[in-house]
């Protein structure tokens, strides 16, 4: 541990920020970052035993603000409904750290933090990134706070892939992972969806090869765009028949031209509005990037048959839901056939639903019993193991 | 597929035929009460498979190893001889392959321990001889249309499937329909027609299997003399 760091109460963002210096951090493309810092937020105290802390990873357009008031969106955090003092992941009880991912953009470095090396934003300049390299610069976080042990680590879509990620990468400092709608590797027809947006992005006026920041003109149709294809994708269609059917959108009759005249586009459209004041377009194509080059596949069985670092205390959970057609259950079962090969614990659960991929982030009560259950019961276990 | 009482003594009665520290799989383990309480007396390590997702989520709530699953479709994915002992209790007769299932329990652990209805007990005889219908009793209580119990056998018929896959029967007990136990004998004279419930623990021979550890994995060998 030779780098140096310094937690700073950032009082804008309302959060916690820690920055390294001379850190010498190692990406996977062979950049070193030896200046960066990760925004993060944390819930619930810290027990003496330090054996109740709880790591939640955000999924790709999230950020540190899990529960309580984010102070961009003006609205509640992501996971409120599940994160807080009596809720599934009960925060009287456990003590909770989410941080926002490196390449993000709520306060991590990222491609609109200005590069020290230049004095200007990094835009695209900025180093590409890994999940693996997400998950080490959270390590480096929980150094930073002195924390040695995860009771747990959470996460659903690409928070599902840092938490598998860090079973390979720290499996001797966790107990408990809970794997939601993700897979060891994203797919073909995700990669693909991925790339539409992106073009969209690129191809964008204002985009200027990422530098837009100094023009002030930022990508934000291009940006929209993404957002609303990928919308989609977080959906079934089922879920979006019972929401929109074919309704039209303050209107009796069609308009016979190319204004939102469906329920449907008018959403989409809101959605991409809203979506380019909180979220910036080249950590959208980082962050896309960083989940199209996620594939453990064949780390993760070397890992599970021979473990370097032993990782057979591990309880795996694992949950899909039957309408996500981007992390279908199939992807999710493969780790859980896996583990059960090398006679692992694990447990799995797919949940009936119609509301697709999003399903982790709604009000699914059967998720929320499965999780709580899965984390009171094992850190009953802890308690009286030790 | 049975009453709650004839349920836990079945449970005690598996108990009795486990070695203490051993590596369970129940198949159908609904909420997890078997290896719980095989958790807690007997100090195994236990895991599940249970179809019905809604009883898989509560077993997992206890902090049990439970997966949401099909017993002939999901058992291919454990290796040979991963647990100690594999129960089926109560769930061979809704089988759609039972033979196929029965390989299975005996190739990914070292014993099997198989409970079932024995469709030879008298009241069925003599139920399906005087009212031409199919019976129906306490244990299996459905309509021939509704019924989850697709195969349906008699202790007979069970022994001479074991014959004929070279399974040995190591134990075997049967249970009357007043919960009476017995043992069932290698002649079988009157105890197919007087067991309502019969549970065998089953393995390919008699001895002990072999064990050869290296460092990384555990080799382990079914048996020594070429079945």
């Amino acid at each position: 541990m030779n780098y140096k760091f310094n937690i700073i109460d950032d009082k804008s963002l309302e959060c916690k920020i820690v920055e390294f210096s001379n850190a010498n951090f190692k990406l996977d493309s062979d950049y070193i970052l030896n200046n960066f810092k990760i925004a993060f937020k944390s819930f619930g105290t810290l027990n003496k035993k330090k054996n109740n802390v709880i790591l939640v990873c955000h999924a790709l357009t999230g950020d540190q603000y899990v529960t309580g008031y984010n102070p961009v969106t003006k609205k509640d955090g992501w996971w409120s409904r599940m994160v807080g003092p009596n809720k599934p992941i009960d925060t009287n009880k456990f003590f909770v750290i989410c941080s926002n991912v490196i390449g993000g953009c709520s306060g991590s470095t990222g491609p609109k933090e200005i590069d020290v090396n230049t004095n200007s934003p990094f835009g695209g300049k900025f180093p590409s990134i890994t999940i693996n390299d997400i998950v080490n610069a959270q390590n480096y976080l929980l150094e930073s706070l002195s924390i040695k042990k995860l009771f747990a680590v959470i996460g659903g879509s690409m928070g599902a892939m840092q938490a598998i990620q860090w079973s390979l990468n720290y499996p001797d400092k966790i107990k408990n992972i809970i794997h939601i709608a993700g897979a060891l590797k994203h797919s073909s027809q995700n990669i693909a969806f991925h790339e539409v947006g992106r073009q969209a992005i690129m191809n964008d006026n204002n985009w200027n090869k990422g530098s837009y920041k100094e023009n002030g003109k930022r990508p934000e149709t291009g940006l929209a765009v993404a957002r609303m294809i990928a919308h989609i994708t977080y959906l079934s269609e089922n879920a979006m028949h019972r929401k929109f059917g074919r309704k039209l959108q303050s209107r009796d009759i069609i308009s016979f031209g190319f204004d939102a005249d469906f329920q449907v586009e008018s959403y989409l459209r809101y959605q991409g509005r809203s979506f380019v004041e909180r979220f910036d377009a080249n950590s959208y194509l980082y962050l896309t990037r960083a989940m199209d080059y996620f594939d453990i596949v064949d780390k993760f069985s070397k890992a599970i048959e021979f473990p370097t670092i032993s990782n057979k205390h591990i309880n795996y959970l694992v949950v899909s839901f039957t309408s996500d057609w981007l992390f279908p259950t199939i992807e999710n079962k493969e780790i859980v056939k896996k583990l059960n090969y090398f006679n692992r614990n694990v447990s799995f659960t797919e949940i009936e639903t119609d509301k697709g991929h999003d399903s982790f982030l709604l009000d699914e009560l059967e998720l929320d019993f499965t999780i709580n259950g899965f984390l009171e019961s094992n850190y009953r276990k802890l308690e009286s193991n030790e | 597929m049975n009453n709650k009482f004839s349920i836990r003594k079945d449970w005690r009665l598996i108990e009795s035929l486990i070695v203490e520290n051993s590596r369970i799989l129940d198949i159908g383990c609904g909420e997890g009460g078997l290896i719980s309480q095989l958790e807690k007396n007997i100090n195994a390590k236990t895991y599940g498979i249970e179809v019905n997702s809604e009883l898989a989520r509560k077993a997992i709530a206890e902090g049990l190893n439970v997966i949401e699953g099909n017993a002939e479709k999901d058992l291919g994915q454990y290796s040979n001889n991963s647990f100690d002992y594999v129960i089926l209790s109560q769930t061979l007769q809704a089988m759609l392959k039972p033979k196929d299932v029965l390989l299975e329990l005996l190739r990914i652990g070292s014993k099997a321990i198989v409970s079932f209805p024995n469709f030879g007990h008298w009241r069925i005889r003599l139920q399906l001889l005087f009212t031409g219908k199919m019976p129906m009793t306490k244990g299996l209580p459905y309509q021939w249309y509704e019924t989850p119990n697709i195969h349906f056998f008699t202790i007979k018929d069970f022994e001479n499937l074991c014959k004929e896959l070279n399974i040995v029967i190591e134990k075997s007990i049967g249970l009357t329909s007043s919960g009476k136990q017995f043992s069932i004998s290698k002649k079988l004279s009157n105890e197919n027609l007087f067991t309502s419930e019969a549970i065998f623990l089953l393995s390919y021979q008699n001895f002990e299997p072999i064990k050869l550890k290296s460092k990384q994995k555990t080799f382990v060998g079914n048996s020594i003399i070429a079945r």
